[in-house]
């Protein structure tokens, strides 16, 4: 056992102290604990550490490698950022929750092995979900509860795959895994569960939009992220992720398109955003490894910036839906710069932290030669650029002028989406300092007149497309409505099927209760007529009558004594 | 507008400058790809205005088949909570 410990304990330890502090004590603390684990991180050199035996197998609860460094790194600054964006969050029990929860997330990057992996994979579902149910509304509580059982599950599935891995190779080593086993098999679908993998994906559009304000913001750093690393790690050039990525990449943005929930369709978004780095995962070459560590890293931040931005309107406002909102760039000037930040950035607008780290992804398609997910990727290129980068800036601050007068976010807040916004340019401009933190030594110059070119066109003509659409009217207004997703399953027609398995058993409680009700009658009549003030059990003897029984009893004894 | 500020985007006019200001730089761009050697891995990507043409269509489809989406999937905003 070393004098190291898993960094996250830092994150999670560190919360025992929240309560017991009060007023701008407890603000201060609460901005230097990520910045003390950033320190730690910074210190950390590469190696196992906190080692130890358990039932004969050994735990590592800090791997440091390059991998789980940058992980590291940018969970601390996002935790460090979204602190700031929730100073005046004072409730005490989000604050614990958002601490365990980003530190468990630490944790989980840094476990060597499954077991610690899950305790901490199952410790960010448990807290997380308290940021969803702090919101108080009766629809948070019950996307929240959807939420922890699905998390629950991927949880299980890895405990079980883990369990059969050890059983086949006698090692808990959480390594390169791969889908030749029954086991790897368990732990891909429990990682996928994570990722919102298609069909496998609605508790992140469900439970999202439903968390408190900060707590979205909370929730878009980690929990999917974690599962990134988590398939880059164990599933590194499995070629199912191509399609799986590619997929993802695709299908989210058409609900995009349609929703309402300007939080919802940032949610589609990530999801998109996602699949680029799964399919980075599966071509599983250096140039694409980077890709998905480097498109993870700028990722958490802009869309933390895109959450933050919609969060203060939603604070402000009341409200994201797209219907209630528009004109709101004269209330809130700095909130919408912010947010075009970040639209620009999700975009990868050239200066802007995606350009810079899509384009290794991109290209290592090309290079491999897989055309057709090239093409879906470009198209989800597109897309992008469509709902997050033009929707939500137009709809929320631009459009129609709503009417509706507020004042611009909180200090606090403001602060927050300005060092991000800063954070994401500075990505953007100087990609150097991000590339030289990836994983494998990079040998790529994202700054080409041909990229820069092609890039330009795609996302220009994407904006002229939509300026014709909307001239013309073409493009389908924002309307009060739910789209049916694949949690219909479970929400519309498995509801409907409990409902349905309820009612018919009600309906043959009814139809054998008549004769249930005669059949209890008769046994009811028969213990009345035998136990009832009537029945011959039931009678009262007198005590003269007991007696001369007694007498004769011990007559008939005596006589047959005798006898 | 009672005295309220009056904002630059609130004129109709500056709207449509905006909008045609997005087919000058589209053309623009097209304009000087001939003078940038294209580099890429497909063939494809050395059509001339390929990344333009295909952006646009992929979008205006994109917006198309959601719209089509509509009709299946759209359902009244308390549709679950029935």
């Amino acid at each position: 056992m070393t004098a190291e410990f898993s960094p996250g304990l830092i994150l999670i330890l560190g919360s025992i102290l929240v309560p017991l502090l009060r007023g701008r004590a407890r603000s201060a603390y609460l901005l230097a604990l990520p910045l003390a684990g950033l320190a730690y991180l910074v210190w950390l050199p590469y190696g196992n550490y906190g080692t130890f035996a358990f039932l004969g197998h050994e735990l590592v609860m800090a791997r440091v490698d390059r991998l789980s460094l940058l992980f590291g790194y940018i969970f601390m600054i996002a935790a460090w950022l979204t602190t700031i964006y929730a100073l005046h969050v004072k409730d005490a029990a989000q604050q614990v929750a958002a601490l365990v929860y980003s530190g468990s997330a630490v944790s989980a990057v840094f476990a060597g092995d499954l077991l610690t992996l899950f305790v901490f994979w199952e410790l960010t579902a448990i807290s997380s979900v308290v940021l969803i149910w702090a919101r108080g509304a009766e629809r948070s509580y019950r996307a929240g509860l959807r939420y922890l059982i699905i998390h629950l599950a991927s949880g299980v599935l890895l405990m079980l795959g883990a369990l059969v891995q050890l059983n086949e190779t006698g090692s808990l080593v959480f390594g390169h895994i791969g889908l030749d086993g029954p086991g790897g098999m368990l732990i891909f679908i429990g990682f996928g569960i994570k990722c919102a993998f298609p069909l496998l994906h609605n508790w992140l559009q469900d439970a999202y939009p439903e968390a408190t304000v900060t707590g979205t913001v909370w929730l878009s750093a980690f929990t999917t992220k974690l599962a990134v690393y988590a398939l880059a790690r164990g599933f590194a050039g499995t070629e199912e992720l191509i399609w799986i990525g590619a997929a993802m990449t695709a299908f989210p943005i058409f609900y995009a398109v349609i929703e309402n929930d300007l939080r919802r369709v940032l949610s589609y978004s990530l999801n998109n955003q996602l699949g680029f780095m799964v399919v980075g995962i599966g071509i599983g070459t250096e140039l694409s490894l980077n890709g998905t560590a480097a498109h993870a890293f700028s990722h958490i931040l802009y869309k933390a910036l895109l959450f933050m931005s919609m969060g203060a309107v939603l604070h402000r406002v009341g409200t994201v839906n797209g219907t209630d909102l528009g004109g709101l760039y004269k209330s809130m000037p700095w909130t919408a710069g912010f947010c075009i930040v970040g639209a620009a950035s999700i975009s990868a607008f050239p200066l802007f932290s995606g350009f810079v780290s899509k384009a290794l992804i991109l290209t290592a398609t090309a290079e491999q030669g897989y055309f057709v997910t090239w093409l879906v990727l470009l198209f989800a290129s597109a897309g992008v650029f469509h709902h997050s980068g033009i929707k939500i800036p137009y709809f929320a601050f631009f459009a129609h002028d709503s009417g509706k007068r507020c004042a611009e976010a909180p200090a606090n807040m403001l602060v927050a989406m300005a060092l991000t916004a800063a954070l994401c340019i500075g990505i953007g401009v100087y990609p150097q300092p991000l590339y030289s933190l990836l994983p494998y030594p990079v040998n790529y110059e994202p700054y080409t007149a041909t990229h820069v070119l092609a890039q330009l066109q795609l996302l220009l003509f994407s904006a002229l497309a939509f300026s014709v659409l909307m001239r013309t009217g073409i493009y389908p207004p924002e309307m009060r409505s739910v789209n049916l997703d694949f949690d219909w399953i479970y929400r519309g027609l498995g509801r409907r099927v409990a409902d349905a398995a309820l009612d018919a058993a009600s309906r043959a409680r009814i139809a054998l209760a008549g004769r249930l009700m005669a059949l209890s009658m008769s046994g009811w009549r028969a213990l009345y007529h035998h136990h009832g003030p009537e029945g011959l059990l039931a009678r009262t003897w007198p005590t003269g009558s007991m007696a001369l029984w007694v007498m004769i009893l011990l007559l008939a004894y005596l006589v047959a004594y005798y006898v | 507008m009672n005295g309220e500020k009056r904002y630059w985007l609130d004129r109709k006019e500056n709207v449509t400058k905006v909008y045609w200001s997005v087919w000058v730089l589209c053309g623009l761009l097209l304009l000087i790809e001939p003078a940038i050697e294209m580099h890429g891995e497909f063939s494809i990507e050395h059509w001339f205005g390929f990344y333009g043409v295909f952006g646009f269509v992929a979008c205006v489809g994109l917006v198309l088949a959601a719209k089509a989406l509509r009709r299946i999937l759209m359902r009244p905003e308390d549709y679950y909570d029935r």
